[in-house]
């Protein structure tokens, strides 16, 4: 054990500290008294975990899961032409979303190379909110301010207008159920509907980044602490604990969810991060990346690029961000994630490998871990996929 | 968390028993085990090797991250915990007990080692 490691270590995440000032989230005394370990996240000063890691995520697994997500970035987009402009904006056909429901999509340059991933939810007939990666958050902005010149919307940022609890988990509909008189049952995965929690007025939505049912609730930060502490005495009995991001990343790994920075950058399009369905070139209109994508996808079915596989290790050592990904000798490809995974008991990685590699069940293949190349099983994503 | 008065410290976070026959035990701290979080890997040196002061003998991989395995002294390893290679978990719920990681018959040992009240004070700052 070095200092430094130590250091590194208690901050959990691989960016460099800022020099910043950290943001805090409005339950923040609230994870302090929980005795939780915090790390840096995309600025943010956010829960890493409250006891094991491994814990929660099982919890999570097989019972329920509490989340400060309030690092998340919101913006709204209203006025007559906030489809228009989403449409054009995104890569997704976001005017087709129904009113009350949700899609998961992405924002692009113009070269194709993913800004960001998204959710973006229709509260009403001109209305939006869009979610951004914490990380990104500024970037979205930036860019859907700039995309809406000429349309008749308007652009507002609302990050600090929301704290975002999540609860995730087979047990959260019970728990939630028990708080609100919501149409829980009516509302379908990624669906949200406005409604009251534990008295709070929230945007509930069925969506989550774990792999199992959940929901999430965008409350004013004003009452994210009596939500919080709400839920916490639902879940009291059937085992709801409180989850910080490492547990978070595990389970959408296991999930074979992308996480920006990892799977999806900017020198990657949709296409190259096997998520080409997302981009909806049959709607109407121009968007931001129609043309060059358009060469992407073209070129992912000629000549795909390197593919976005699972590895599951054999042995015990786990393959982190950045390893070279080998087969006889050679690099053929690099590890995005990668974690020990509690499901399956055994290290988990998603890495981008050269396409002649890429079948599950491809032999030889392996990672170096350190100068030791370890032998590693190729497999289709999901790692993990819960049973309906 | 409370250090056992009766070992003694490295900065990089091990503790050192007492010597029974010039053969101490090493482990990791509990503020190292808590920093780490789930310890899921060790690699331990093997019996018989030689080990020095302040370099790397090991690594402890935990869910975020791995790290080095520092040899608090210098000398041969006399025994390796296997229990703790076939269930890491143990360097977190025992760090100071079930989860120790060898033992070493000590050649040399560095003048830095810590006191238990210099290496709480240590890691309070």
């Amino acid at each position: 054990m070095g200092r430094n490691d130590l250091a590194r270590h208690a901050l959990g995440d691989d960016r460099p500290m800022s020099s910043t000032e950290l943001r805090h989230t409005a339950l923040d005394a609230l994870h302090r008294s929980l005795g939780a370990t915090m790390t840096d996240f995309a600025g943010w000063d956010m829960p890493l975990r409250y006891g094991s890691e491994r814990d929660e995520h099982l919890a999570v697994r097989t019972k329920a899961g509490l989340f400060d997500l309030s690092h998340m970035g919101e913006i709204t987009v209203t006025g007559p032409e906030a489809a228009a402009l989403l449409n054009f904006a995104l890569v997704g056909n976001i005017a087709s979303v129904g009113v009350g429901r949700a899609r998961y999509t992405m924002i692009c340059q113009a070269d194709g190379g993913i800004l960001d991933d998204l959710i973006v939810y229709r509260l009403a007939e001109t209305e939006y909110m869009v979610v951004a990666n914490a990380s990104n958050a500024q970037v979205v902005l930036d860019a859907l301010t700039e995309r809406a010149a000429g349309f008749d919307a308007e652009v507002r940022d609302d990050r600090d207008a929301y704290a975002l609890i999540a609860v995730q988990g087979p047990e959260s509909p019970g728990i939630l159920k028990s708080l609100t008189d919501a149409d829980l049952d009516g509302l379908k995965y990624y669906a949200g509907l406005p409604g009251t929690v534990a008295g709070v007025p929230a945007l509930i939505a069925r969506t989550g980044y774990t792999g199992e049912d959940g929901f999430e609730l965008f409350v004013k930060p004003e009452h994210a602490v009596e939500l919080w502490q709400a839920l916490t005495k639902a879940g009291e009995g059937v085992g709801l604990v409180p989850c910080g991001l490492s547990c978070r990343d595990t389970l959408r790994l296991e999930a074979g969810m992308p996480l920006y920075g990892h799977e999806l950058t900017t020198s990657l399009t949709p296409f190259d991060a096997g998520l080409g369905r997302v981009v909806k070139f049959e709607k109407e209109g121009d968007f931001v990346g129609r043309e060059a994508l358009t060469e992407a996808a073209a070129k992912a079915e000629a000549n795909p690029p390197r593919v976005l596989v699972g590895l599951i290790a054999e042995g015990r050592r786990v393959p982190r961000a950045g390893y070279a990904v080998v087969a006889g000798g050679e690099v053929i490809g690099e590890v995005t994630s990668g974690a020990p995974s509690p499901t399956l008991g055994k290290p988990i990685a998603m890495a981008y490998v050269d396409a002649a590699h890429a079948a599950p069940g491809t032999e030889g293949v392996g990672v170096d871990i350190r100068g030791s190349h370890e032998p590693y099983e190729v497999v289709a994503l999901p790692f993990y996929k819960r049973q309906k | 968390m409370s250090n056992p008065q009766q070992l003694r410290y490295s900065k990089e976070h091990e503790w050192l028993s007492g010597a029974e026959d010039g053969v101490s035990t090493v482990g990791i701290t509990e503020h190292a085990a808590n920093a780490l979080g789930d310890v899921v890997f060790v690699q331990l040196p093997e019996v018989g090797d030689t080990v020095t002061a302040g370099e790397s003998c090991g690594e402890l991989e935990s869910t975020k991250s791995v790290s080095d395995l520092y040899a608090p002294v210098t000398g041969e390893i006399t025994a390796v915990n296997q229990d703790v290679v076939d269930d890491p978990s143990l360097v977190n719920s025992a760090p100071f007990e079930g989860g120790w990681l060898f033992k070493v018959r000590i050649t040399d040992e560095p003048a830095d080692l810590l006191s238990a009240d210099e290496y709480t004070a240590f890691t309070a700052g």
